[in-house]
């Protein structure tokens, strides 16, 4: 029972402390990690909106620049000259030194017809007629087209203007790199998994994206989801990524720039900033587990031990307590009894005189009389001898103070008792430790402590039995500690053995003081006695004596 | 040896009356009292020689009554009687004068002897005035 309770006490506090120091630790490692989340969030999307639109800039400028060069051209030169292909190759050097990415430059009249072309594909005398561009450029005067494979079969856009030449109208027209302009809108793919294509309103492919794609194919992305300013969604593509992706529509309308870039790979530092947090705190959690365990552990059998030493000492001093009231009560009685004995002693003993007069001396019951009386004095004599005993043990006796050699008087006992002990074939051992010093007590008191436990020791052993004296130097006393093979105290019996009057041996051949005067004058010396006792193997006293130095004479 | 009259003081009756019988049996002069107030009345109408003191007695008990005696007469010797428990009072007696103490109960023939031991000191102590007094004649 009294185990379970400190068992509970100990996991009430462990659940305590637990409880109080984890919940603000998870809190605000919870709080803090979602903020950092937030505001990395936030962080990351800014980038990647940042970057779209700076790269839309400057594919916009690109094809500006492009189309720009390409107008003052139609605008400077008339229709005669372009159609000198040595004047359109000389224009085609200057415009690809000094801006590139042009790969060819043709020069197609109203009705369709390639007349001029300078480039690496046969073109020349092609019909544009039919071609859905050629009515948009005839329209529009500006054109820049969708990627598609034409009469070259290689994905490719253009960009054609129309100049209006008096009646004459005629159409100058070039196609720029895929490759130098795929180039510019990959220049913003970024990392292992960062990606940048163009496509357009439909859908399609306008450069070759990095993964899962081809130029000319189709996305999944929806472009409609796409509005007016940059938009940053986050999409999760056929592979089953998490994509963060940035869509910004060009100047034209007509394409869309998307930039994206894989959210583990971006949320990679916050990810790391995370298992460092769950490690300290997991760190943390087992330091806290460990030192709120261990510490309530020790606390708690502290107090346990605390509470043991209490509950001993109180049990000490209950026992002191009834054995002073018992020993008072004891002392009353004796005396009360005293007074009778005398009286009756004296009755049987004028009987007895009256017994020798020469009328009662001739009685034939004379010897009868006189046997009775001398038993009736007999047991006076013996009821006498418990109420000597009681007297001289009970009543204030100050220790008188003397040098005592505790191995000497341990000695001298035990010879005193030794044909005792023969007579029942009993050992008597003594492992005297030769360190014992010379101490203040009272030798005849101290023998007749140890007489009384030996001797019962004796009587408790039976026959063939072996007993140990032992001495010892304590902390501050001197330990006897006498040990017998008998068979042991009774557990119920254990409580009682100091009380007066209490005797395990027969009628008469106890008085029951022997242990209670025993104990009296142990107290009276200072020391303490205490036993051990274990049923079927035998019985441990010991005595301390306060080691006290002999007094200067 | 000369007669001689010996107190017992008891507040037992019965031991009192017992003793008394038991003397007188041994052809020995004896009064009784049952306090020390009765024993220092005693003391002063009768002819004494040795009181015999009970030590625990109720009213003015046998220390009390022995520091009378010896002050009022001081050649009565005194025996002191006590239980085992009153050795310190024994000792405190023989301190104030007693010429012994026995303990209780007691040997009737033991008694005898100690009173006609403490009867002898009496003689000769009187005798050795009688002396000092021819001597200052």
């Amino acid at each position: 029972m009294e185990d379970s309770r400190y068992k509970k006490l100990q996991r009430v506090y462990i659940v305590l402390i637990l409880l109080v120091s984890f919940t603000p630790l998870f809190l605000l490692g919870g709080i803090m990690y979602y903020q950092v989340a937030k505001t990395y969030r936030i962080k990351i999307e800014e980038q990647i909106r940042y970057r779209a639109i700076s790269q839309t800039d400057s594919i916009d400028l690109f094809l500006k620049e492009r189309t720009a060069i390409l107008a003052a051209i139609a605008d400077t030169v008339n229709f005669d000259q372009i159609l000198d292909e040595k004047n359109l190759l000389k224009i085609f050097e200057i415009i690809n030194l000094r801006a590139g990415a042009f790969v060819d430059l043709g020069v197609i009249d109203q009705a369709g017809q390639h007349r001029a072309y300078v480039g690496p594909y046969e073109l020349r005398g092609l019909n544009y007629f039919q071609q859905p561009w050629f009515s948009e450029v005839m329209t529009k005067g500006v054109y820049i087209s969708d990627v598609f494979t034409g009469f070259r079969a290689s994905p490719h856009f253009i960009i054609a203007i129309r100049r209006q030449e008096d009646k004459n109208c005629w159409i100058l027209r070039t196609t720029i790199d895929p490759d130098i302009f795929g180039g510019i809108v990959r220049s913003a793919q970024i990392g292992k998994t960062g990606d940048a294509f163009i496509v357009n309103k439909e859908g399609t492919y306008q450069t070759t994206p990095r993964f899962y794609g081809n130029i000319l194919g189709k996305t999944d992305i929806d472009p409609s989801k796409f509005g007016g300013l940059t938009t940053v969604n986050e999409e999760i593509n056929s592979q089953g990524e998490k994509r963060l992706t940035a869509g910004r529509w060009l100047k034209n309308k007509t394409w869309l720039l998307i930039i994206s870039q894989d959210v583990s790979e971006e949320m990679g530092g916050l990810l790391q900033t995370r298992n460092q947090e769950i490690a300290i705190i997991l760190v943390g959690s087992i330091l806290i587990i460990l030192t709120t365990v261990i510490t309530t552990r020790l606390t708690v059998a502290k107090l346990e031990e605390a509470d043991t030493r209490m509950n001993e000492l109180n049990a000490k001093l209950l026992q002191s307590d009834k054995l002073a009231a018992l020993g008072k009560m004891a002392a009353g009685v004796a005396h009360e009894i005293n007074n009778p004995l005398a009286v009756i002693l004296q009755k049987t003993g004028w009987m007895e005189d009256l017994l020798e007069d020469e009328a009662l001396k001739n009685s034939k019951e004379i010897v009868e009389y006189r046997a009775s009386l001398k038993k009736i004095e007999e047991h006076v004599e013996r009821a006498r001898k418990v109420v000597h005993n009681m007297l001289g043990y009970a009543r204030k006796m100050e220790p008188r103070l003397e040098d005592v050699d505790i191995n000497e008087t341990l000695r001298q006992t035990i010879s005193m008792l030794e044909n005792y002990a023969r007579l029942n074939s009993i050992e008597v051992k003594t492992i005297l430790s030769p360190d014992i010093p010379i101490i203040a007590s009272d030798q005849s008191q101290l023998q007749q402590v140890f007489l009384n436990i030996i001797s019962n020791a004796i009587d408790a052993t039976g026959r063939d039995g072996l007993i140990e004296v032992k001495s010892a130097v304590g902390e501050t006393t001197i330990d006897v500690m006498i040990a017998d093979n008998g068979p042991g105290i009774q557990e119920e019996q254990q409580k009682r053995i100091f009380d007066p009057f209490f005797t395990t041996k027969q009628t008469g051949k106890g008085t029951g003081l022997g242990l209670w005067i025993t104990y009296n004058i142990v107290e009276k010396l200072g020391g303490s006695i205490s036993f051990n006792s274990e049923v079927g193997r035998g019985t441990t006293f010991t005595v301390k004596i306060p080691n006290a130095p002999p007094t200067e004479k | 040896m000369d007669s001689f009259i010996t107190l017992f003081v008891d507040d037992e009756e019965e031991f009192l009356a017992t003793v008394l019988k038991r003397m007188k049996k041994r052809n020995l002069e004896v009064v009784g009292a049952n306090s020390g107030e009765e024993a220092l009345a005693v003391l002063k109408s009768h002819h004494v020689d040795v009181v015999v003191l009970d030590v625990r007695m109720p009213g003015m008990d046998g220390i009390q009554t022995l520091r009378e005696i010896k002050r009022e007469f001081p050649l009565v010797e005194v025996v002191m009687l006590t239980g085992h428990a009153n050795m310190e009072v024994a000792v405190e007696g023989m301190e104030l004068g007693a010429f012994d103490y026995l303990m209780k109960p007691v040997e009737i023939d033991e008694l005898l002897y100690k009173l006609q031991d403490a009867y002898k000191k009496k003689s000769i102590q009187e005798e050795k005035i009688k002396q000092i007094n021819t001597l200052k004649k």
